[in-house]
């Protein structure tokens, strides 16, 4: 396969991947700034929400205060904003344009769709109603996607590069969502008999589509350190650290496979993994959550150049 | 031009229509305009679903528009098609003679036919070209000669496009439309399928590999890239074929050999189906500024490691000027008659011919004979005053720029335009493609449509639409039922 057209469809997924983490945390920004502060605290939601987003510096360069009007419109679609949902959606069709021949009709036609929807909608006139609308739509673009390459992609090499985009993106995202909450998830601000923080930590799972999965799983009250747990050390939650690294582990292992050649990607990829593996949350809070969430986007960072070191080019 | 004089190919908006259109015609009769309505938008939502677009030059917004289809099918007789298809593989073969003879011992000059300085000042000429031989002597291996029809029996050829003839997504996505929005049609006539366009091209490509190729020779499409017009088009043939589409920056050369880059490191490339210009191919041999090209391709090309498809320098076949003298060309290489006719053409390099055309440039179509796309050219009785004196001038400081063309009462078939049904000029390309083995022509090519009306300009960047292309096959009618095995066998 063309070294380009690898690089097309990895960065495709990963925008595709980056539309749906925008939506999803203004979403859950939204729900927690509508509570009282009585149950959602004092933090400003519109500025964590852009903190995950990784946009602060371009943001405040536009604006002066961080509410739901200037944080929205800035993530959906300010034009002076290079990864707001529009621009994900844009340059992920863009990339498809490019390998048309190596994706399928019909994850096509779903972004085709989704740029043609997105030139329609007029951004500006929005209504609260029309926010969440337009936020189911942009989750339900991603699911679509993702379902579309599942299904009906042959399970060749430019299938997992789709795979590696997605997956790095997600680790990616994971990891900044509990990087920019961890004080919220620390045990000891767990306070006595309940309160205050419940609501960020479902809202942190809801982000990640897990609140149902995580009673599943822990039978139990939402506590703090094993929101953690769940998103970093269970292989069962799709969106954990640990989950994106076998997968990644497991694509980049068929890569190898496939063209008979190992790389710094696949070491790195197992370096993290292992570790991972390897870790408990006790002793993961012992160290520090915030140094190891900084560790591990560095990490990930790394081996997406890797990535990109060995194949894309 | 009078109206009386146009022939429709269906038979008029309502008049009896011609025995091949009968089936057809019936249908579009008795629809309600409700249900044409819904068949209209049913193809307009097609075209925008597969994102099947073309970009117009100089068009701000217009970024990628959808080409407009129009739904009632144009219908050739298979026995049209038989003559046709004879005339366009005698029209082919003859011009990849010339190109060779140019590039060779030009003994078309020698007899005296075409003139040498013809040739030798032609932009498209590529003196590169003398000292390279390409694989089975064949230069354009896909040709999309475009026909115009001006009677039951009077078909012309307009231009030969011997160079990087577009359209063939169309045709095939018109058929994808069609095959949905009216089986019924289709069930009940026998309509030549245009499907395997892509496996013949691939076989054409793979038949005209250099010797030194694998016996499973690589073949590439290159784009110059996602901005450019055509390029759903360029995609479209990559995926279709089952080939990369690679852009100058995907490929190398090395010791003369071309290469891809890919996850798995170098590829070698033997056949490049190139839709990129010749000038921008390789920034070494032609333009130095092409960001388009692979520096080195045209050593690798001369080594006989690639080849590079169509040819470089198939372009002089191109020329207007050249276009005239097509029926001698024919003559010389094939000794027989052209079995397709050319459009009566003046040369204004010729004094004669200059001092004709500018007396009657009212009447005539008026080109530059490097033009293509309906650009640059006049169309005299659809002109002001003003537009044919400053062309006239144009003319008269550079004759040998020029041809000039009667207008042709090209024949029309109706179309669904805001007024309802009613009379469209129409042309055809079909698409001709020459391997070392055969000539491989698929049946119909693309029908384009001048919209508006009383226009001769079928080009889509001037309101051009396209009809998808039914040949039909005469004769028995489908079996109503499928064979089942008899009782007590």
């Amino acid at each position: 396969m063309l070294a380009r057209t690898a690089d097309n469809l990895y960065w495709l997924s990963r925008y595709v991947e980056r539309a749906e983490s925008l939506a999803r945390i203004l979403d859950v920004a939204l729900r927690l700034a509508t509570l009282p502060s009585a149950y959602a605290g004092t933090s400003n939601e519109w500025e964590s929400a852009i903190d995950i987003a990784v946009c602060r510096d371009d943001f405040f360069r536009h604006y002066d205060v961080a509410n739901q009007a200037n944080v929205t419109q800035f993530i959906i679609a300010g034009p002076n904003n290079p990864s707001s949902i529009r621009a994900c959606i844009e340059v992920a069709r863009q990339n498809a344009r490019a390998v048309r021949t190596a994706i399928t009709t019909e994850m096509w036609e779903i972004l085709n769709d989704a740029w043609n929807e997105m030139q329609r909608l007029r951004f500006q006139s929005f209504t609260s109603k029309d926010l969440t609308k337009f936020l189911a739509f942009v989750r339900e673009v991603s699911l679509r996607f993702d379902g579309a390459a599942y299904r009906t992609m042959l399970r060749t090499d430019h299938y997992w590069f789709q795979r590696l985009g997605m997956l790095i993106e997600r680790a990616d995202t994971t990891a900044r969502l509990l990087d920019v909450k961890y004080h919220v998830v620390l045990p000891e601000t767990e306070p006595v008999g309940g309160g205050l923080d419940y609501f960020q930590w479902s809202a942190l799972l809801r982000a990640v589509s897990a609140l149902n999965s995580f009673h599943l799983i822990y039978r139990g009250g939402i506590k703090p350190w094993l929101v953690a747990d769940f998103l970093i050390l269970k292989p069962e939650q799709p969106r954990s650290l640990i989950s994106s690294y076998e997968t990644l582990n497991r694509v980049l292992d068929l890569l190898a496979e496939r063209y008979g050649r190992q790389g710094p990607s696949q070491r790195l990829a197992r370096q993290t993994y292992s570790q991972l593996q390897n870790m408990d949350i006790d002793t993961l809070f012992q160290t520090g959550l915030h140094e190891f969430l900084e560790q591990f986007i560095a990490d990930n960072n790394r081996l997406g150049l890797a990535i990109n070191d060995q194949y894309l080019q | 031009m009078a109206n009386e004089s146009v022939f429709d190919e269906m038979g008029g908006v309502e008049g009896d229509p011609r025995q091949i259109y009968a089936e057809v015609a019936q249908w579009f009769r008795q629809a309600s305009p409700d249900l044409i309505a819904n068949r209209k938008a049913e193809a307009e939502a097609f075209f925008r679903r597969i994102g099947i677009t073309f970009a117009v030059y100089g068009d701000e917004q217009g970024a990628e528009r959808i080409i407009p289809f129009d739904i009632l099918p144009r219908i050739l007789s298979n026995q049209e098609w038989i003559r046709l298809s004879e005339g366009l593989e005698q029209r082919v073969r003859s011009l990849n003679a010339f190109i060779g003879d140019v590039y060779g011992a030009r003994e078309i000059v020698r007899a005296g036919i075409v003139p040498e300085d013809l040739i030798l000042s032609n932009p498209a000429f590529r003196p590169e070209m003398t000292r390279i031989k390409p694989a089975a002597g064949l230069y354009t291996h896909i040709a999309g000669v475009d026909l115009v029809r001006t009677g039951p029996d009077e078909f012309y050829v307009l231009e030969d496009n011997a160079r990087t003839p577009s359209g063939v997504s169309y045709m095939m996505e018109n058929r994808e439309a069609m095959l949905r929005l009216f089986p019924e049609l289709f069930g009940k006539l026998r309509i030549k399928p245009v499907d395997q366009y892509p496996d013949e091209l691939l076989a054409t490509l793979r038949s005209v590999a250099p010797s030194s190729a694998s016996r499973e020779p690589t073949v590439v499409v290159m784009t110059p890239g996602p901005f450019n017009s055509a390029y759903y088009e360029h995609s479209f043939l990559a995926d279709r074929m089952g080939v990369e589409l690679v852009e100058g920056r995907d490929l190398f050369v090395r010791s003369n050999v071309v290469y891809m880059r890919t996850t798995e490191g170098p590829q070698r490339v033997d056949v490049i189906y190139r839709r990129v210009d010749d000038e921008f191919l390789d920034p070494l041999a032609f333009r130095p500024d092409s960001t388009l090209g692979v520096p080195g391709l045209m050593s690798a090309y001369k080594a006989g490691n690639v080849t590079i498809s169509n040819a470089v320098g198939t372009g002089v076949a191109d020329d207007k000027a050249v276009y005239s003298y097509m029926p001698e060309i024919v003559k010389f290489y094939t000794g027989k008659e052209a079995i397709l006719s050319n459009v009566p053409t003046w040369r204004c390099r010729e004094p004669e011919a200059l001092a004709h055309v500018l007396a009657h440039i009212g009447e005539l179509v008026v080109k530059e004979v490097n033009g293509s796309g309906g650009y640059g050219m006049l169309v005299g009785p659809h002109a002001t005053k003003a537009q044919r004196e400053s062309f006239a001038t144009k003319v008269r400081n550079n004759p040998s720029n020029y041809i000039a063309q009667p207008t042709l009462a090209l024949s029309t078939v109706p179309c669904y335009v805001d007024e309802g049904l009613a009379p469209r000029h129409v042309d055809l390309r079909p698409f001709v493609l020459s391997g070392a083995d055969k000539v491989r022509i698929v049946p119909g090519g693309l029908t384009r449509v001048a919209l508006k009306k009383g226009s001769l300009v079928v080009n889509s960047s001037q309101g051009g639409g396209t009809k998808d292309t039914w040949v039909i096959e005469d004769g028995a009618p489908r079996a109503s039922q499928s064979q089942s095995q008899k009782a007590g066998a």
